[in-house]
């Protein structure tokens, strides 16, 4: 396991490859996900507010 | 007859659109899953280290399939962005802006596993050579057309100004491709070209197609979903909308 990570002595550019990438994609699709989480929210409270309306 | 075919493609296309890929994200989804795991497997356990570069040169199974979506999606871009200022289809101008970030990434991890692995091969992180630069002004034509976009409050004049952008920044393209024939650089050639075998080993070659493939895969699916929210961040107020908040079809 030593072995595997130490890369043969390469470890931070491989790593330091591999994980920044990782982290990266990790927040994109975070963002995208958050960006349409609070978009629907939005959709839903408009929805809301319309059927109140509409109720009045 | 016809006027009212014209009104009704154009109510539905981003509704189509948005069910489409609702529907498709998870196949690539998955499919990404499936392929970065083997390749990762095959790339850092199963492979063996290089003869010459040891194990630095595994950097190579990101470096090049995100090297080359970075090129590629810079071009779908740019054909997406034109589409969509000559013909004024809605869906390929949101297309366009969708791509955008998730090209810039691609091109981003490209130049820091290339500094990462420069520096163990050639002994530094970064040279001003051709590919280096050129590759580099990739990421600032994504950059800058994010920012164009980004800059003008006005959507149709932001998508018109920044799809000239794009446009004229593909000549680019090229010039990264050839950069390692025009010039005498640092970086080396191709080793997988259309003609010829690729010059490195099979079990090497295999799992860097796989990595290209996830790459691909990883990159449709992003692109889909940020497009899906930009379809819904622009009809928001559309019936069609509603109609799926009803149903529970989001």
């Amino acid at each position: 396991m030593m072995e595997f990570l130490a890369m043969g002595g390469y470890w931070p550019y491989v790593w330091g490859s591999y994980l920044v990438m990782a982290g990266l994609i990790a927040v994109e699709m975070v963002q995208v996900r958050y960006r349409r989480r609070s978009l629907m929210g939005w959709i839903r409270r408009m929805a809301r507010i319309r059927a109140q309306e509409e109720k009045q | 007859m016809s006027e009212r075919g014209i009104q009704w493609f154009r109510f539905t296309a981003p509704a189509n659109f948005y069910d489409l890929a609702g529907r498709l994200i998870p196949w690539f989804a998955a499919l990404t899953i499936a392929l970065f795991a083997a390749g990762l497997y095959l790339g850092l356990v199963v492979a063996p280290p290089d003869y010459q570069q040891g194990d630095s040169y595994r950097i190579i199974y990101i470096h090049v399939p995100t090297a080359w979506m970075g090129m590629f999606l810079y071009v779908l871009m740019a054909v997406y962005a034109a589409i969509g200022l000559i013909w004024r289809i809605k869906m390929a101008e949101i297309m366009a802006k969708a791509i955008a970030p998730t090209g810039a990434l691609m091109t981003f991890f490209a130049l820091w596993t290339g500094a990462l692995w420069g520096r163990p091969t050639w002994g530094v992180y970064w040279v001003w050579d051709a590919r280096l630069t050129s590759m580099l002004i990739l990421l600032f034509l994504y950059l800058g057309y994010m920012a164009l976009h980004a800059a003008i409050d006005d959507r149709q004049r932001a998508s018109n100004a920044s799809a000239v952008l794009a446009m004229v920044g593909v000549v680019n393209v090229p010039i990264i491709y050839f950069s390692v024939q025009w010039w005498n650089t640092l970086h080396q050639g191709a080793s997988i070209t259309v003609t010829d075998a690729p010059t490195m080993a099979t079990i090497m070659f295999v799992t860097l197609m796989i990595m290209v493939l996830a790459a691909w895969m990883y990159s449709i699916a992003v692109v889909l979903a940020r497009a899906r929210v930009e379809v819904l961040e622009r009809e928001r107020n559309a019936r069609w909308v509603q109609e799926r908040l009803e149903d529970g079809r989001t």
